[in-house]
């Protein structure tokens, strides 16, 4: 099975950080909290499906895409 | 001893610039940062009858590692104990609503070894969310004191002032690193330490992690850091990503141990349900539409009157200085000179300041943050960043400032681009211009009952500002390449209420900043023009006169006057350079006359209206005759010597208006380029490429509606 992504997520949907795939995006994302094994949850996305904002640490936080894929969940 | 200085360190958002306004109220000023040009704000608190300290506000960042221009000065001041704005004490502001990602900034502040207050915000805030923060457990575990405020209401200040007072008498620091770089790095760490005489561990650690943005350190110094690295082969991402962990780990903990939360409903906010709404494909992009309409409403209409008070003001000044100074060259110049001058940067005040407040509403709300959410994706395609809306907005104003916003923009072909298209949308400055020869030729009709033409006309100039920056944006994509990847990481702030004080601080500062640096540079312009036009070489002036007074020996009174006016003008030292260039322009049908203006305006566009009413009025007496429709009805009977019909056709009106929507025609926003990209390639390119748009638009609207 191949490895799903936050960027997969549906609205609404849950999952927990597993690890990421670019070390340089890496440093970005674990400074604003999305640190392996910490949930985050996809509240809602922009008008053309990019970027999208997640809940994490209890505070919303936009990326895009490419960025959110760069975290791969359980 | 000279003042002491308390920096103000957080999170954005978290309360930071609140406190900064509480703490120094009116007693604060806008500066640079010595050696670089990123805003520093400052201001005085008194501490006690003795002493008042120097209050700095440093940009919001989220940690140590700086990830846009902006947030590099909070690291380059604080690891250089050295710097002048090295601060004896850090506040560190911390929202209390959201604790851990606040002390990954506070722990690494603290190992830098600058002694601290924890400043604990937005209480409420938490208090909602149902989290009871205790601040006494979290001030022992952490081993500083910590401080509860409410930065919007001014709660605990006076605690603050005495917590600040104590760590300058007798600093208290935590007993121990939050993080220690010598457990994974000893031998590295020990001699760099040694090396470069540091002292503290994690200081070594951000020489040789961060050492390429430090102003502070020379060419041989950052040499002998990389040998370093090289030398024990140290990955500088790896250990950084496990700083960050580390220190969320050991954060986790002190947090449980101090915030009691009780279960909260998992019920969506308001701020979330609005997200729903503002974010959504079709609502999303209507508002935001709608937002951009009220902004243009209230630059052309709702700052009209303010602009017609302030221009009938300074011609009723200017008429009494007329009337009551003793005649001669000295008043010629304050009236025709300075004070023509002075007017054209004050009308401008109510458009400036009307844009700043609206955009400051939109960046208090939390809105901006929105906007550029659903621009990213659009902005992407051409090169550009959802962060590049700011100053593409702002630009419609002045692309100084809005050159200056670009810094939030982390990535560096983003902000280059921003930078290098920003001045293609039409700024308040080119607005007269626009107002004077659209009446010109445009006749003030409506169609379809509904479109007033002549607006119709001013809204088509403005699209074709902003569709040829975006247009330019997608053409220097593909020269500019680069292994950077761009990146949009923000945090959407939730929706608050604005803090009018701070909005009206803005307001204030935006437009004082413009009626002093733009101030200066026309008045200084308008001057050497009025002396360029009244004098000419060697006696020539004399002779124009003369040959006036000979070969219209028929004229009399004010018909004379004139006549001898403009022969006066051709002769004298800016006629002359008119005449220089009048080939070079020709083909764009242009005359010498506009060819003055073309010069006296490329230092700064504003300027060519002023250059226009002083070429067709100097000499001509009356000084009530000032205002913009007088300066129409001139150039409505300027002659074209060549045909004898109107000087003024619609092809040499929209010829100029082209011109003046791409031309860079002002000094200041070169200038603002040179500084923020300290070089002069790009100011060149940017020079050059809107002059070759410019008069090759020009050129093939005149020779086409000719």
């Amino acid at each position: 099975m191949s490895k799903r992504s936050v960027a997969d997520l549906k609205i609404g949907e849950r999952a927990t950080i597993q690890s990421f795939n670019n070390q340089l995006m890496s440093l970005k994302l674990l400074e604003m909290g999305c640190l392996p094994g910490a949930e985050v949850c996809l509240h809602s996305k922009a008008p053309l499906g990019d970027p999208i904002c997640l809940k994490v640490g209890g505070y919303c936080l936009a990326m895009r895409k490419s960025e959110a894929s760069t975290m791969l969940v359980e | 001893m000279s003042a002491p200085i308390i920096a103000l360190i957080g999170n954005p958002n978290a309360g930071k610039s609140s406190l900064f306004n509480q703490l120094t109220g009116l007693r604060q000023k806008t500066g640079n940062f010595p050696g670089v040009t990123v805003d520093k704000k400052s201001g005085t608190w008194p501490l006690d009858a003795q002493t008042s300290a120097t209050v700095v506000d440093l940009p919001g960042v989220y940690s140590i590692y700086p990830k846009s221009l902006d947030e590099q000065v909070v690291t380059d001041i604080l690891a250089n104990p050295a710097h002048p704005d090295y601060p004896n004490v850090a506040i560190v502001v911390v929202d209390a609503s959201n604790l851990h990602r606040n002390l990954l900034l506070f722990t690494q502040v603290a190992d830098l070894g600058v002694p601290a207050v924890l400043a604990l915000n937005m209480l409420d805030v938490a208090q909602k969310q149902g989290k009871d923060v205790n601040a006494v457990r979290l001030a022992m575990r952490l081993g500083i004191p910590i401080v509860r405020i409410n930065a919007r209401t001014g709660e605990g200040l006076d605690k603050l002032k005495q917590a600040v007072q104590g760590q300058m008498k007798e600093p208290v620091l935590p007993p121990s690193l939050f993080f220690d770089p010598a457990d994974g790095a000893a031998e590295l760490i020990a001699e760099t330490r040694k090396d470069y005489t540091l002292n503290s561990n994690y200081l070594a650690l951000q020489y040789l992690i961060q050492h390429d943005g430090f102003s502070f350190l020379n060419q041989s110094q950052r040499v002998g850091l990389d040998t370093l690295i090289d030398r024990y082969g140290f990955s500088e991402q790896t250990f950084q990503a496990d700083e960050t962990i580390t220190r969320y780990k050991r954060i986790a903990p002190i947090v449980s141990e101090a915030v009691t939360e009780q279960n909260a409903a998992d019920t969506p906010t308001w701020s979330q349900q609005l997200d729903r709404f503002l974010l959504h494909p079709v609502w999303g992009y209507t508002i935001f539409a709608f937002v951009l309409l009220l902004i243009f409403q209230a630059i052309f209409a709702w700052a009209q009157p303010f602009m017609d008070g302030i221009d009938t003001g300074v011609a009723w000044l200017n008429g009494q200085l007329k009337t009551n100074l003793p005649a001669g060259p000295l008043t010629d110049l304050l009236t025709d000179g300075v004070m023509a001058g002075i007017g054209g940067v004050l009308v401008f005040v109510p458009q400036i300041a009307f844009l700043f407040l609206l955009i400051a509403l939109l960046e208090e709300s939390g809105y901006m943050a929105r906007v550029m959410v659903i621009m990213d994706r659009i902005m992407r395609k051409f090169g550009l960043n959802g962060r590049s809306v700011v100053p593409l907005i702002s630009g419609v104003a002045c692309a100084v400032p809005a050159i200056m916003a670009t810094r939030s923009i982390g990535t560096r072909r983003d902000r280059l681009i921003t930078i290098l298209v920003t001045p293609l949308m039409s700024c308040a400055a080119r607005l007269p211009i626009y107002t004077i020869l659209i009446a010109l030729v445009v006749p003030d009709r409506r169609i379809l009952g509904l479109f007033n033409l002549q607006g119709l006309a001013l809204m088509s100039l403005y699209l074709l500002g902003l569709v040829s920056a975006i247009a330019s944006a997608a053409i220097l994509k593909l020269f500019l390449r680069t292994k950077e990847t761009s990146f949009f990481i923000m945090e959407l702030p939730t929706f608050k209420l604005p803090r009018w004080n701070h909005v009206a601080l803005t307001v204030w500062e935006s437009v004082r900043s413009f009626v002093w640096e733009a101030g200066r540079v026309i008045l200084a312009i308008s001057i050497v023009l009025w002396v360029l036009a009244s004098y000419g070489p060697g006696n020539s002036m004399e002779q124009a006169e003369t040959r006036a007074r000979e070969q219209s020996a028929t004229l009399t009174g004010d018909a004379l006057q004139n006549r001898i006016a403009s022969e006066r003008l051709e002769a004298s030292y800016a006629g002359q350079f008119g005449h220089f260039i009048e080939p070079a322009i020709r083909p764009l049908g242009y005359d010498w006359k506009i060819g003055i203006a073309l010069l006296s305006s490329f230092a700064a566009r504003e300027v060519f209206v002023g250059t226009m009413s002083t070429i067709y009025s100097i000499g001509g007496g009356d000084g009530e005759d000032d205002g913009g429709i007088t300066i129409r009805e001139r150039l409505r009977q300027e002659r074209n010597p060549a045909t004898g019909g109107p000087m003024y056709t619609p092809a040499l009106a929209w010829s100029l208006l082209v011109f003046y929507v791409f031309a860079m025609m002002c000094m200041s926003t070169l200038a603002a380029t040179q500084r923020e990209t300290k070089s002069w390639k790009w100011p060149a390119v940017q020079l050059g490429y809107m002059m070759a748009l410019a008069y090759l638009a020009a050129f093939a609207t005149y020779q086409l509606m000719k």
